[in-house]
Parts: C-alpha cells; sequence; structure tokens
C-alpha cells in the first residue's frame, strides 16, 4: 500500500481503520514513538514498525511459548534428557510425527483432573464472590471519600504488594491454625470453646484467594465508581427513589464493566492458583495449580502437564471470548 | 414601590396570572423564612425571605457563586438550611428526605441516566411510585408529545443531540406533575438559536400544566423572557425581587442596574426634591431633571441610572441645551443591525453608551466617529438610586 505513506487528508466522516486506530495510539506515547523514531533511522517502514511491535511483542512472549506447551502436550513421556520424545524426528523414509493423543485421553479418563478442574472453578468462583462483597464496599467508600483522601486510601490498597506474596500467605498460617492468632482471640472473648480447625481446609483458601486478590478487585471497580457522576443518584431521590434502590437500580448497573474486570481479574488467576491452597489448603483440597505441579516436579512427567495446562487455558479463554462476543453483539445492537 | 404604571404586568407569552404578590390576601405557596446556608463558616446563602406564589416562573438570577444554585438545591432538599424554614404548599420541609418532596429537579447537566432508554428515564418517577406499567406507557407517550420527542422513545441518551437531552430531562421532571419544579441552568448548554425558541416553550408548557417554576440562570435575558418575577442575588443576599419590567426600569441599587442590562451612571447631588419633581447636580453632567421625588436628603450623593436607550441623539444642539443634556464626541459605533451603540465621550472624558434604533436603512451612516453630538432624555427616563 503505497500510497499509505503519500500525505493525504482524509474525507470528512471517514472512519479510521482498526489498524490505523492503533497506531495512533501507540504513536501517541512518547516513549514508543521514540523507540520507533530509532527503528525507522535504522530504515525500517515507519507505520510497519507501529504497528509490528505490539505483535510482536505478543508473538514471542505469549503465542510461542504457548505453542511450545501445546507442542509438548503431544508428545510421550519419556525417562530422559529432556523428558520427552520429539514430535518430529527424521527416521528412515523421510519425516515422522509422532503425534501422541494419549495425555489427553488421560486427562478424561482419571477423574483426578476433572476434579481438579471442577474444584478450581468452584474455588476461584467462591473467592470471586467473597472478593466482590468485600471490594465494592471498599471501592465505593473510597470513591466516595473527600478528594484529598483518595491518593492515600489508593495507596492503602496497594500496600500489600510491596511485601512479597509468599510471606503474606505464610502469615496467614500464624493466624488460622488451631494455636493461631485467630482462634486466640475469639477463645479470650470466649465466643468458642473449642479452637476451630481453619487451616487446611477449604475455608482458609477462600481466605488466602480472597484477602490475595482484593486489590485486584478494588482497583478496576474503584476507577468505575469514581468516574460515575454522583448526581445521577441525586436525580433518583428527586424522583422519588430511595437511596438503597437507587443503589440497585442506578449504581449497580453503571458499575458492571467495573465488577466484570475486576471479577476476571480475580477469578482467572485465582482458578491456577497453586501456593495458596498449598500452604493453606488440606490434603483433600485438590486444585488443577496443584496438580499440573506434581505432574511436571514430581512425576516429571511434561507433556501430561502441558496438556493440563493447555486444557486451563481452552477452560479460561473459551469463555470469555464469547463472553465479549455476546457483549459486543449487544453493544451494536443498541 | 410608587410608579408602577410605567412597568408592564407580564412579559409576552405569559399567563395572565394576575398579581399575587401585590395582594395582601394571597397566600404564598413556597415561603422561605430568614434561611440561611453555611459552608463551614461561609454562608453561601444569607438570611434570605422569600414567598412565591401557585403558578409563578419565577427565576433566581445572579453571578456565579451568588448562592442561588444552593437555594434550589436547598428547595429539593439535597441541602439543609443551617438556618431557617421552607414551607411548600403549608408543609414545612425540613424533615422531609427528597425523595419524599412533591417537587422535582431539571439538572444542569440532566443527568440522564446512561443504562436506560429515554422511555425509561421519563417513566422511572412513576415507577418509583409503583405506578400500574399500562398508566406509565400512556404518560410517557404523553411526555413524549408535550416535549416532541416521538420515536426516540427506544434510544439511549449517549444517541441524543444536546437539545433533545434537556427535552428528555425535562418530561422526567414533569412527568409526577410536581407542586413545584427547578430548573438549574436549564438551557446553558444550548446554542443560542435552539435556547431561544426553548425558552418559549418552557413557558408554553408551564402554562399549559400550571406548575410552579423556580429556575436558576445566570443569563439574565433568559430570566427576562420567561419569568413572572425574578430575585436578583448577589452574594448570598437579595437584591431586588419585582417583575422584569421593574428590575429594568426601576432598579433599586447600582448593583442591580449593572448587572441587568446596560446602563449609564451620573452621579450628582441633591439639590431640591419636591412631589413634582427633582434637581440633581452633577459634577460630570451638569443639572439633572427627574419627573419625581427622590428618597433622599438634599445634599445627598445620588445616582441616576439611564439605560442606552432612553437617550435620543442628535448632530445640533438642543434648543435647551440646560436641561438633562450631555455634550460629547462619537469614538465608537457598533452597528448592530437593529440598533446602532454610540459609544460617547464627553469633555470630561467619561464615556456614555447610547442605543439608538436603526429607523431607516442605513447606506451612510448620520452619526460617525468623531462626530460631535448632542444627549438628551425626558424627565422621566432615568431613575434615581441612592445605593
Amino acid at each position: 500500500m503505497a500510497e499509505r505513506d503519500v500525505a493525504y487528508l482524509r474525507g470528512a466522516g471517514v472512519e479510521p481503520t482498526r489498524l490505523e486506530r492503533l497506531y495512533y495510539r501507540l504513536i501517541a506515547n512518547p516513549v514508543f514513538s521514540a523507540f520507533v523514531v530509532l527503528l525507522v533511522r535504522l530504515g525500517l517502514n515507519r507505520r510497519w514498525v507501529v504497528i509490528a511491535i505490539p505483535y510482536v511483542w505478543l508473538g514471542v512472549f505469549f503465542l510461542l511459548p504457548f505453542l511450545i506447551v501445546l507442542k509438548l502436550s503431544f508428545s510421550e513421556v519419556v525417562l530422559a534428557q529432556p523428558p520427552y520424545l520429539p514430535l518430529l524426528n527424521w527416521g528412515e523414509g523421510g519425516l515422522h510425527i509422532n503425534l501422541n493423543l494419549e495425555n489427553y485421553k488421560l486427562l478424561l479418563d482419571d477423574d483426578l483432573y476433572l476434579r481438579s478442574y471442577l474444584n478450581s472453578l468452584r474455588i476461584a468462583a467462591i473467592s470471586t464472590l467473597f472478593a466482590l462483597l468485600i471490594g465494592f464496599p471498599m471501592a465505593y467508600a473510597m470513591a466516595r471519600a473527600p478528594e484529598s483522601w483518595r491518593a492515600p486510601l489508593l495507596m492503602l490498597v496497594i500496600l500489600p504488594f510491596w511485601t512479597s506474596f509468599l510471606i503474606r500467605v505464610y502469615a496467614w498460617i500464624g493466624i488460622l491454625k488451631n494455636e493461631g492468632l485467630l482462634n486466640g482471640l475469639l477463645l479470650s472473648l470466649g465466643l468458642i470453646q473449642e479452637p476451630l480447625t481453619i487451616l487446611n481446609t477449604d475455608i482458609a483458601v477462600y481466605i488466602g484467594i480472597t484477602y490475595s486478590y482484593l486489590p485486584f478487585m478494588i482497583l478496576p471497580l474503584y476507577a468505575n465508581l469514581e468516574k460515575l457522576d454522583w448526581t445521577l443518584l441525586e436525580a433518583a431521590a428527586d424522583l422519588g427513589c430511595r437511596p438503597a434502590k437507587a443503589f440497585w437500580t442506578i449504581t449497580v448497573p453503571l458499575a458492571v464493566p467495573g465488577i466484570v474486570a475486576g471479577s476476571f481479574l480475580v477469578f482467572i488467576p485465582a482458578v491456577g492458583e497453586f501456593v495458596i491452597p498449598d500452604l493453606l489448603g488440606g490434603s483433600s483440597t485438590v486444585m488443577i495449580g496443584k496438580t499440573l505441579w506434581v505432574e511436571f516436579f514430581q512425576n516429571r512427567d511434561w507433556p501430561l502437564s502441558s496438556a493440563v495446562a493447555v486444557i486451563l487455558i481452552l477452560v479460561l479463554v473459551v469463555p470469555i471470548v464469547l463472553l465479549q462476543r455476546s457483549r459486543a453483539r449487544l453493544e451494536a445492537a443498541r | 414601590m410608587s410608579g408602577l404604571a410605567t412597568a408592564p404586568t407580564a412579559p409576552l407569552g405569559q399567563p395572565t396570572l394576575g398579581q399575587p404578590w401585590n395582594d395582601p390576601a394571597a397566600v404564598p405557596y413556597i415561603r422561605l423564612r430568614n434561611v440561611t446556608k453555611r459552608f463551614g463558616n461561609f454562608p453561601a446563602v444569607n438570611d434570605i425571605s422569600l414567598d412565591i406564589y401557585r403558578g409563578e416562573f419565577f427565576s433566581l438570577l445572579g453571578p456565579s457563586g451568588c448562592g442561588k444554585t444552593t437555594l434550589l438545591r436547598m428547595l429539593a432538599g439535597f441541602e439543609t438550611p443551617s438556618e431557617g424554614s421552607i414551607e411548600i404548599d403549608g408543609v414545612d420541609m425540613a424533615a422531609v428526605p427528597p425523595y419524599a418532596r412533591p417537587v422535582n429537579m431539571m439538572f444542569q447537566s440532566y443527568a440522564l441516566f446512561p443504562h436506560m432508554s429515554v422511555a425509561k428515564n421519563i417513566g422511572f418517577g412513576l415507577r418509583q411510585d409503583r405506578v400500574a406499567s399500562p398508566e406509565i406507557a400512556r404518560r410517557v407517550e404523553e411526555m413524549l408529545n408535550l416535549v416532541q420527542l416521538r420515536g426516540l422513545a427506544d434510544r439511549k441518551p449517549h444517541q441524543l443531540s444536546g437539545g433533545q437531552k434537556q427535552r428528555v430531562a425535562l418530561a422526567r421532571a414533569l412527568i409526577k406533575k410536581p407542586k413545584l419544579l427547578l430548573l438549574d441552568e436549564p438551557l446553558g448548554a444550548l446554542d443560542k438559536r435552539l435556547r431561544e425558541r426553548t425558552q418559549f416553550e418552557l413557558v408554553n408548557i408551564q402554562e399549559q400544566l400550571g406548575i410552579t417554576f423556580v429556575i436558576v440562570t445566570h443569563d439574565q435575558e433568559e430570566a427576562m423572557t420567561m419569568s413572572t418575577r425574578m430575585a436578583v442575588m448577589n452574594a448570598g443576599r437579595i437584591d431586588q425581587v419585582a417583575t422584569p419590567g421593574e428590575v429594568y426600569e426601576f432598579p433599586n441599587s447600582r448593583a442591580v442596574a449593572e448587572f441587568i442590562g446596560d446602563v449609564n451612571l451620573l452621579e450628582g447631588r441633591v439639590e431640591s426634591s419636591t412631589a413634582g419633581g427633582a434637581v440633581i447636580h452633577s459634577a460630570d453632567a451638569g443639572t439633572l431633571f427627574v419627573d419625581r421625588a427622590v428618597e433622599a436628603p438634599v445634599g445627598a450623593t445620588v445616582w441616576l441610572a439611564l439605560r442606552p436607550e432612553k437617550f435620543s441623539v442628535t448632530k445640533t444642539p438642543p434648543a435647551d441645551a440646560a436641561r438633562n443634556t450631555l455634550a460629547g464626541e462619537v469614538f465608537d459605533v457598533a452597528y448592530l443591525g437593529n440598533l446602532s451603540v454610540y459609544h460617547v465621550r464627553l469633555g470630561n472624558g467619561r464615556e456614555v453608551s447610547v442605543a439608538s434604533a436603526n429607523r431607516e436603512r442605513l447606506v451612510e451612516r448620520p452619526i460617525g466617529w468623531g462626530d460631535k453630538v448632542w444627549l438628551t432624555w425626558a424627565p422621566g427616563a432615568g431613575v434615581v438610586l441612592t445605593k
């Protein structure tokens, strides 16, 4: 498209194409544009460079690793270094493809995997719900706080990230164990007579995941609620709507994008979570991340664990794509 | 106030409301008594008492920060007065929350619910009152007809133009037939032509429905066109409450005179004052005659306020140059089509602006830059201000 390199004025009302829009957005970033200028000086086509860089990034750091994992999942496990047979090999009579579907078959046959997937989805869903129930009031309070308070409050939400994730999860062991802080407090208050067994149960995992991922729920919700026009609530009150009802008919529907974003940010990493169920969960808490870890490091079955990972990605990505599609269709229908 | 005979009874297009504010027996519909609102130590509204009558189109007019919006928000119930009381139709509003008041408001930003269609927005108020849905549908239809938005019922607010949003906001505020409709700068976001058209529509709708309107505006032209009466506010207080005509022709202070329209103020001292007329001596403008008594003692400093259109301009000295005459030189002419505005510099360097109707087509300007002109006015043309 040679004419693209010629400066021209586009007619009024002509919508930029998707690539052009991407181009304008990227080139507006000063760091990125400086980098582009450098590459253009080296003799590369400017437009091509601008659009190619993010795609190259995605390709190298996302698509390529995924393809490696995908390739691994179709190979056969052996006791060797590396511990799998190559997918393609040159033998007598040309190229052989050793396509092995056994790994996927095993995932279906052994109900450990199915249970792991379902358990992970359940635990992630319940934890996401808790994070939403706790995070929404916090984000709401932050968004309604006086302007000068908001930055410090935001800081407090982000503050836990300054400490190692592992240490924070370990700290919960000290709180939740039988002779831990929580039981000590409840016993001394006389609320319970016997220490509660929380550690090494699913409840401890819910607590751990909800606690660890709460900021990921609060931040998008806060960003959403902060933009909410509070005069809408005044308008609702003015038209005879009580505050509690206005919350459900005005605030919540308008916060849906924030709720969806926050829930995805909590749910997706929570499904694959490995550290929290390992440290806080019991032997009965099977989650797919933990199963994957065992297959990979203890059984050294790289092909099987790759298959587990591929299915996990499909389980997470397919519903998201479908949801995005239906939302786009809804938007278009309006 | 005496001399109201010269003031028009109601602006164009107004219902024949009568003048309940001049009738001592009339019962006010909205009664504000010594209302004060402080934010911290700052009094945004300072000891305001005001009566508004049923069916009025009442304007709160003033520069930004004068407290007019705070006053409106107190009527809606979004702010509670620090002192004083507000009564609507005989009911004290102190303990009534916004959602229980017989008052609806049209917001400056329109505050349309972005996730609801036009019909849902308009019907929102009725849904809160659990009105049956066929009834809601019927009244929404009625409102859509009233504000001329037929066929847009299923649109979302972001698909509407500014003027259409404004109509939806109006319909939404009117559908519950409130006792009082509050309008906060309702036409501020519209362009001039649309604004003028909408002003007349608002007045017509108000007339049709008979709802009492209280409107906040900083646009004096808007207030003049639409209102039965207006309150000119300044720094949390009301300077004057009167009909637009009275405020324009009989301002009670220099602040009001200067806020409403253009005005020339001639400073002087009272020389004599009787029922038949008064004489003021001005160092700038010589001897000034007015046709009525001045409410100030002899020797007091007063100001004669003269609107630009009250002068007549001639290029020859008048016969009696000693009475109500200013001589000067034109230093600027603004041709506005219907009017020409001459800026005249007097001998002492003071400047006066004069508006003159262009009764004949101007091929060559009869009066132009640098011309020596004489300005005269009738003794009844100006108003003497004592503060």
